[in-house]
């Protein structure tokens, strides 16, 4: 699992970029996006070939006439773009959200998948 | 000699460098993501009736977050624990960017803000505290006789 940086800073809409975490286990690989303030009507997951894009919008409930004064969220669109390896199978993945966390679960296709060879004694 | 190598005025030329790169950088956020050792990012808005701030902090449990309100100083208090190992001794950690751990953020209110009118909820991952400011301190229109 690569990350696509290059690709995403071509698009024209900015967006901020999730942080993450990517853990790899014998079945397959995990992802952790902090995704705060967006909720499940507004996180769109898409898989296209090989590339996974993770994106959520902001949905804040702001008072009328609500003055910024400060701001280190800067923009209400979190996207991040991910490219799946040959062995990962983009059929299987689940997906949960909770608590503005999103976690994907991305299991290895099952030729992929350790094995223990048996030995056997001639 | 030398003089026809360089522009014609170096400083100038630098500036406007410095200037452009600075401008690059602001325009792109999102090559730089949150903004990392500061978590909860937080953004601050006001209204006339009310001082909204917003903690863009993931993954907690609703009863784990402490929220003060001290002399006018709000704090936002409270713990991340790291992912949690799956168990799986082989398991890589192929990136981790996301906060684990302690944190505290403190945002001083200002003066006409009613301590007792404070209202905090959690959602999503985004703790949501609204302060509402004293009722006399709020703009009136004053009619004129």
């Amino acid at each position: 699992m690569t990350d696509t940086r290059q690709s995403e800073a071509d698009r024209p809409d900015a967006a901020l970029l999730p942080p993450v975490n990517v853990i790899e286990d014998k079945e397959g690989i995990t992802l952790y996006a902090d995704l705060p303030g967006v909720p499940k009507e507004k996180l769109k997951l898409q898989i296209e070939g090989d590339s996974v894009t993770i994106e959520g919008e902001l949905a804040l409930d702001v008072p009328e006439g609500l003055e910024v004064t400060h701001a280190e969220v800067g923009l209400p669109i979190f996207r991040r773009v991910f490219t799946l390896s040959k062995e990962l199978d983009p059929n299987k993945i689940s997906a949960e959200l909770a608590n503005g966390v999103l976690t994907l679960r991305i299991p290895k296709a099952e030729y992929a998948q350790p094995r223990r060879i048996q030995i056997n004694s001639a | 000699m030398y003089r026809t190598l360089f522009p014609r005025d170096v400083f100038a030329e630098l500036d406007r460098l410095q200037r452009e790169l600075t401008q690059a950088f602001d325009l792109s956020p999102n090559i730089r993501g949150l903004a990392r050792g500061s978590f909860p990012a937080i953004n601050v808005g006001s209204t006339a009736k009310s001082v909204d701030i917003y903690a863009f902090a993931p993954g907690l449990e609703p009863g784990s977050i402490d929220v003060q309100l001290e002399k006018g100083v709000l704090t936002i208090a409270g713990e991340r624990k790291p992912t949690a190992p799956s168990g799986d001794e082989k398991a890589t950690v192929h990136i981790d960017e996301r906060f684990a751990g302690r944190f505290r953020r403190v945002v001083s209110l200002p003066d006409d803000v009613d301590p007792n009118a404070v209202t905090a909820n959690y959602r999503d991952g985004l703790l949501h505290v609204s302060a509402r400011r004293n009722e006399a301190s709020q703009p009136r229109r004053i009619s004129i006789q």
